[in-house]
């Protein structure tokens, strides 16, 4: 449905985006991963035929986006990072004037506004000006805008950004909704995000590709190793960090520790297990066993995360890092 | 054209909707209405004065009203033009909403012409106030009509001329109050270029002198139509609308 190759963005000083290449076939969603100004945004222009590439090519359900723009834009819908929307307008009067721009009118205009409306969860406030809507009824405006033509490809460039946690995860349920009917690109730097809603990951940073890969395959990745953090307080005095220390990294299967914090007699540590190895229960039972009592255990913040940093950061200079199933770009 | 007349239908939405419209339209009419008011007690006093001494000198509405008051309106209008034109763009470009026009499957030629349509149109919402006023003198005299609709005609000309460069103008910023200012300086600029024929008839006047807009006014107000006139003011639309649309392909280029 999306194909690209090569695609570059020069300005004067700088290269936006540096020869990006990748494959989305119909009906995925694929979420377009990478710290702010890493290039996704522009990137998105390029797709939307909103900025035309410097180099290279992009084709969006088989029309190339210099050569023929306005074929590819009437197959997308497209979400800006703040939605497109006029003040001064109504709700329902908005998505009546986007639906025309995109060429709807008559009865099916009519019943296309009736179905994103509903979509989208903006019925109560149809009459609305849209100067007078919260952020998230915006987004939601925004979403509606984007899919009144039944678009074959949706872009959607940082669609949560802003919203409320109970929002953020309603988005996300519609965004997952329309993945049947539509091609999805969604850009974010939120990672759950991607976990949550995105069946593939391309992941750029400074321009560049780093990886491209499924979500499942990340995952997988990011199980390999186990990291976990544990809070320990002595029952009779301060524990000795040390101590603990030596005692954790003896639990077979565990591969380092280090000593987070330590205040008044407990402290918290975060363990990495050793590729392959769960170690949650013998950390659990040593600790006991040791005396110290254990206040808490939680696996540590999702190591795709950590896949992320590394590869989008200081050790992004280092490909070789990587492991063989992740796809990885020469830089 | 469809898509160009969706566009010029949501301009003019915006217009009226907001109070742009009505304060537009509200001031144009007192200023316009005191000048009429004006012109009508000379006339008036003009008119007595001569009865008591007798004189049959020929009064004239179409002569002594219109024609000034027509000459009046097209520069009254350059004050009033980069109100209208500096949001055009400016605000789409400074809000994000330019990026859902460009993403549309909309040619840039038909946006443009949109957004210059409404502004024509609002322009013409304020002249009908002007033929209200003038409707008295066909109420009360009996003034030729003809030379009246060719200086509506030539102020219509002249403002899609001053449209259009604004509309170019407001493209070029995000900041309307930039896009406002530099186009009433320079519409101003093609006003007062004409002053310096008065002395001097050097080619480099010459010149001066043609681009003004107000000179090429002189003939529509009289009721003539100077093909090189109306020409002139043809050629400000096409340049306007044209570097418009130059400089939003840049603005893809460079943005």
């Amino acid at each position: 449905m999306i194909s690209v190759k090569d695609l570059t963005k020069r300005y004067a000083h700088t290269t936006a985006v540096d020869q990006i290449s990748f494959e989305v076939s119909k009906g995925q969603i694929v979420g377009f991963l990478g710290p702010n100004g890493a290039g996704k945004t522009t990137t998105m222009r390029m797709l939307t035929c909103f900025l035309p590439p410097s180099a290279g090519t992009a084709q969006v359900a088989g029309f190339d986006v210099l050569d023929q723009p306005i074929e590819v834009k009437k197959r997308i819908g497209y979400l800006p990072e703040t939605p497109p929307i006029y003040p001064e307008m109504e709700t329902a009067e908005y998505l009546k004037f986007v639906g025309k721009l995109k060429g709807l009118s008559g009865a099916k205009l009519q019943k296309r506004v009736d179905y994103v409306t509903e979509r989208c969860a903006i019925a109560d406030v149809k009459k609305k000006l849209l100067g007078k809507l919260s952020k998230g009824y915006r987004q939601r405006v925004g979403l509606a805008q984007a899919i009144i033509h039944n678009p074959d490809v949706l872009i959607l460039d940082e669609p949560t950004s802003g919203l409320d946690p109970k929002q953020i995860n309603e988005t996300r349920e519609l965004i997952k909704d329309l993945a049947g009917e539509h091609t999805i690109i969604l850009s974010t730097h939120i990672l759950p995000e991607v976990e949550q809603t995105c069946q593939q990951v391309i992941i750029i940073n400074k321009g560049k590709l780093v990886a491209t890969d499924s979500v499942k395959n990340l995952q997988a990745r990011a199980r390999g190793a186990e990291s976990v953090v544990l809070e320990i307080a002595g029952r009779s005095g301060p524990v000795d960090s040390p101590i603990v220390q030596h005692k954790l990294e003896q639990v077979p299967g565990v591969g380092r520790v280090i000593v987070k914090q330590q205040t008044d007699g407990r402290a918290v540590f975060e363990v990495e297990s050793q590729k392959g190895k769960f170690v949650r229960g013998d950390l659990a039972r040593a600790v006991v066993e040791c005396g110290w009592d254990l206040n808490e255990l939680r696996p540590s913040a999702m190591s795709l995360e950590e896949i992320f940093l590394q590869l989008t950061g200081a050790e992004a200079s280092t490909p070789s890092k990587a492991e063989p199933e992740l796809q990885e770009v020469q830089q | 054209m469809r898509n160009a007349w969706i566009i010029c239908r949501k301009e003019l939405g915006s217009y009226f909707v907001s109070p742009i419209a009505y304060i537009l339209l509200l001031m144009f009419g007192l200023i316009f209405g005191f000048f009429f008011w004006n012109a009508l007690a000379y006339f008036v006093v003009a008119g007595m004065e001569m009865q008591m001494r007798g004189q049959s000198f020929p009064m004239n509405l179409n002569e002594q009203i219109i024609r000034p008051l027509l000459s009046n309106v097209a520069v009254i209008g350059l004050f009033f033009i980069p109100m209208i034109t500096m949001r055009l763009f400016a605000e789409e470009k400074r809000t994000g909403t330019i990026e859902l026009l460009a993403t549309s499957p909309v040619r840039d030629l038909e946006i443009i012409l949109g957004k210059w349509m409404a502004a024509v149109i609002l322009y013409g919402c304020m002249l009908l106030f002007t033929a209200l006023n003038f409707a008295f003198l066909f109420a009360f005299g009996h003034p030729d009509w003809k030379p009246l609709a060719i200086g509506y005609l030539g102020l219509l000309l002249q403002a899609g001329g001053l449209l259009a460069i604004g509309t170019f103008i407001s493209s070029l910023t995000k900041n309307q109050i930039v896009a406002g200012a530099a186009t009433f300086g320079i519409e101003l600029m093609l006003w007062i270029s004409g002053w310096v024929s008065g002395y001097e008839n050097a080619t480099w006047a010459r010149v001066l002198s043609y681009m003004s807009v107000i000179t090429h006014f002189e003939s529509f107000g009289r009721g003539v139509i100077d093909s090189k006139d109306a020409i002139y003011y043809l050629t400000l639309i096409f340049l306007g609308l044209f570097f418009t649309a130059r400089s939003l392909e840049s603005l893809r280029w460079r943005s």
